[in-house]
């Protein structure tokens, strides 16, 4: 494990503390828009490195938090078909719909299967010929390609039963609705590493170009974190507002021209529900009318019951980077690991999960 | 809430909820004085007026799956679970009874094996299994083999140790490295089996304790940090004392294997489980012999001091991580893998 323990450096950290320390001038508000960040902040303690003027707030960054309980609730109702598999990602499980979660839907009866990867579920597919099997689809670019290259699978293999539920998400149009919304101050973004992975720098161009606001695509070790956050002080300080990438060593400027190509082969652009962020404008990836025979939504006419939102739970604001979890009536009382009434306390990802593992409470 | 009534595998991880458990279920209906001491053995006298020499008594199962696995077996990790359990305590085991729950059509020679594990543990660690039971249920009633000991020992005259003795300015004190039988196990595990140099710790520390105890009368607390880990174990240490414990992140030995493993798999180290490891917590003035002492012992080599006790924040765990911030170390939360002891 090379290229770990190097992001890991004592001294270079107090280094990086020091610059921030006198590059930092008035408050900035830096929010970081990936899960993978917000448990590093805390598990690295990074917070207590950085001077008072700089403060991190946790964005939308965690698939299975913005998930809204409308597909949830969709994604049960389709394990409630007659002899239909529902395979989807181990954290979907426990995140509570209006109504149950997988979890409990599964103890009813429904055949639920927990599978590491996609392909897992084209396998399932293939091994249960006579079932259909839905694969529950849910993440950001990141995940979206192997769920389009499982899909592309199951058509070279013939199969006929297997069907994906996708309620992927793409990042940038979010960032886009939480500065139109104009509620909460963002100096800078700490741009999610992964999802540039697959997309590269050129989709975040106009949050600098329009808004004005700087953005660091930044790596998830202590080090990565600590330079992401120097290079959009800097920014800031010379009045800068542009798109540069901290993790060089695992982003190009063009992303995974070949992910992309699977994942817009397969899927296009849809509105789609965020919870906390409501209806968003082209963020959402839905099968194109040419992989239609694929879509679990075109396929299964399901309809799940009325939605309900979770009494006293405030993971809409959690998400929008609007309040902490500690201003939660119900966080480390109601809500726990153990017990998660809202879906930021689910993932280990979740704004709410870091803070109940790694915080004051 | 009617959903949560039941038993989750989450109550047997040895973190928040376990601790719930005995806290919530078992300790109010049968409340007692030696029941309440909440440490690893239950230490009494057998005169009723309490003088006399003093017993320590403990008993544990184990359920872990793979029963073979890197490093160990069901059968050792039964008899050296039980010694340790002792041991923390600061007595001296003497005595093992060992019970078996075994399904039916479990392979003779399977149980021969463990049977042979148990007799070499208890040899090396110097007791005798003296006592038994067995019970054959039928196919699916157990899951091949549940092992129980029970043991006894006796505690030296003067030796006081015990979760709620930590003082102020005492050296933490970690016997070697973290997480070593969790990930043994967890990458044996049937379906996540993934290539892993890593060994299990499983070993009895009595005669490491023993040379603890011979070089100062200034151990204050010792635990074996099993399920729940390491982060686990000093959370209910600084709850049970009224201190706080402050380690030391680059201090707390970690091998390679198991550093790669938890990083792969998103777990932190602190709360994967040992069996052959404890913390000590003790008086500054002796924490460097005691140290040295510790590094002679063949389970002791890698000893290192991690961190002190401290009077704030009362009850909580503070880690300053190798960048060089400062987070708070709470207990396991959850489950993170079932039956691994």
């Amino acid at each position: 494990m090379r290229y770990v323990q190097e992001f890991r450096d004592r001294a270079t950290a107090q280094g990086l503390a020091v610059a921030i320390e006198r590059i930092a001038g008035r408050p900035a508000n830096l929010m970081e828009v990936c899960g993978t960040h917000t448990v590093s902040i805390f598990r690295h303690g990074i917070r207590d490195l950085l001077p008072p003027p700089v403060s991190l707030l946790s964005g939308p960054g965690c698939p299975v938090c913005v998930t809204t309980n409308a597909d949830i609730d969709k994604a049960i109702a389709l394990a409630q078909q007659p002899g239909l598999i529902l395979a989807t990602f181990g954290d979907m499980m426990k995140v509570p719909g209006s109504y149950q979660s997988l979890q409990e839907a599964k103890a009813d009866g429904c055949d639920v299967r927990v599978v590491y990867s996609p392909r897992d579920a084209v396998r399932l597919a293939a091994a249960h010929p006579e079932r259909p099997l839905v694969f529950f689809g849910v993440g950001f670019e990141t995940t979206a390609p192997t769920i389009a290259a499982s899909i592309l699978e199951a058509e070279s293999l013939g199969l006929d039963n297997f069907f994906a539920f996708s309620v992927h998400k793409l990042v940038p149009p979010a960032m886009r609705a939480l500065l139109e919304s104009g509620e909460v101050r963002i100096d800078g973004f700490i741009c999610p590493g992964h999802v540039s992975v697959v997309i590269g720098s050129q989709p975040y161009e106009f949050i600098a170009r329009e808004y004005g606001v700087p953005c660091v695509i930044t790596g998830f070790e202590p080090l990565d974190v600590l330079q992401g956050i120097e290079m959009l002080l800097r920014q800031i300080a010379g009045g800068r507002a542009e798109v540069e990438i901290q993790y060089s060593r695992g982003v190009r400027p063009e992303g995974n021209p070949l992910a992309l190509a699977a994942m817009y082969r397969v899927f296009q652009e849809a509105d789609a529900g965020w919870r906390g962020l409501g209806s968003i404008p082209a963020s959402g990836l839905k099968l194109r009318p040419a992989y239609a025979r694929f879509d679990a939504e075109v396929a299964f006419a399901v309809r799940p019951p009325p939605t309900k939102e979770h009494k006293g739970c405030i993971c809409g604001e959690i998400l929008r980077g609007v309040k902490t979890p500690p201003e939660c009536p119900i966080f480390g009382t109601a809500c726990t690991p153990e017990s998660p009434v809202g879906p930021c306390m689910v993932s280990a990802e979740g704004t709410c999960a870091g803070w109940y593992q790694y915080g004051p409470r | 809430m009617a959903k949560t009534a039941k038993i989750l595998l989450a109550h047997g991880s040895g973190g928040r909820l376990s601790h719930d458990l005995v806290a919530k279920e078992f300790l109010p209906p049968w409340a007692n004085a030696i029941l309440g001491q909440l440490n690893d053995s239950a230490v009494f006298s057998l005169s009723r007026d309490g003088s006399g020499p003093r017993l320590a008594f403990t008993t544990d199962s184990y359920v872990v799956k793979p029963l073979f696995f890197k490093g160990g077996d069901i059968g050792r990790l039964a008899v050296c679970g039980t010694v340790n359990d002792l041991a923390m305590v600061g007595a001296e085991p003497l005595y093992l009874s060992a019970s078996f729950v075994i399904e039916e059509g479990l392979p003779l020679s399977t149980m021969r094996a463990v049977v042979r594990s148990m007799r070499e543990a208890a040899a090396e660690a110097g007791v005798r299994i003296v006592t038994g039971d067995t019970k054959v249920v039928e196919g699916g009633a157990a899951d091949e083999l549940f092992v129980n000991t029970a043991g006894l020992g006796v505690v030296p005259p003067g030796v006081e140790i015990g979760g709620g003795q930590a003082q102020v300015g005492d050296a933490v004190i970690l016997s070697g490295s973290i997480g070593d039988h969790g990930i043994a196990v967890l990458s044996q595990r049937e379906g996540l089996e993934f290539e892993s140099p890593v060994a299990s710790d499983v070993a009895p520390l009595n005669r490491l304790v023993a040379a603890m105890l011979a070089t100062s009368p200034n151990v204050h607390v010792l635990r074996d940090p099993t399920r729940g880990g390491l982060a686990t174990t000093l959370n209910e240490i600084a709850g049970q004392s009224g201190v706080a414990v402050h380690i030391e992140e680059g201090k707390i030995p970690l091998k390679e294997g198991v550093w790669a493993a938890c990083e792969m798999l998103g777990f932190d180290p602190l709360h994967v489980a040992n069996e052959g490891k404890l913390v000590a917590m003790v008086a500054p003035q002796d924490a460097q012999a005691v140290l040295a002492a510790m590094r002679a012992m063949r389970y002791g080599e890698d000893a290192a001091i991690i961190g002190e006790v401290a009077a704030e924040p009362t009850g909580k765990v503070l880690m300053k991580t190798n960048v060089g911030g400062t987070r708070i170390v709470h207990m396991l939360v959850g489950e993170m893998l079932p039956r691994i002891c």
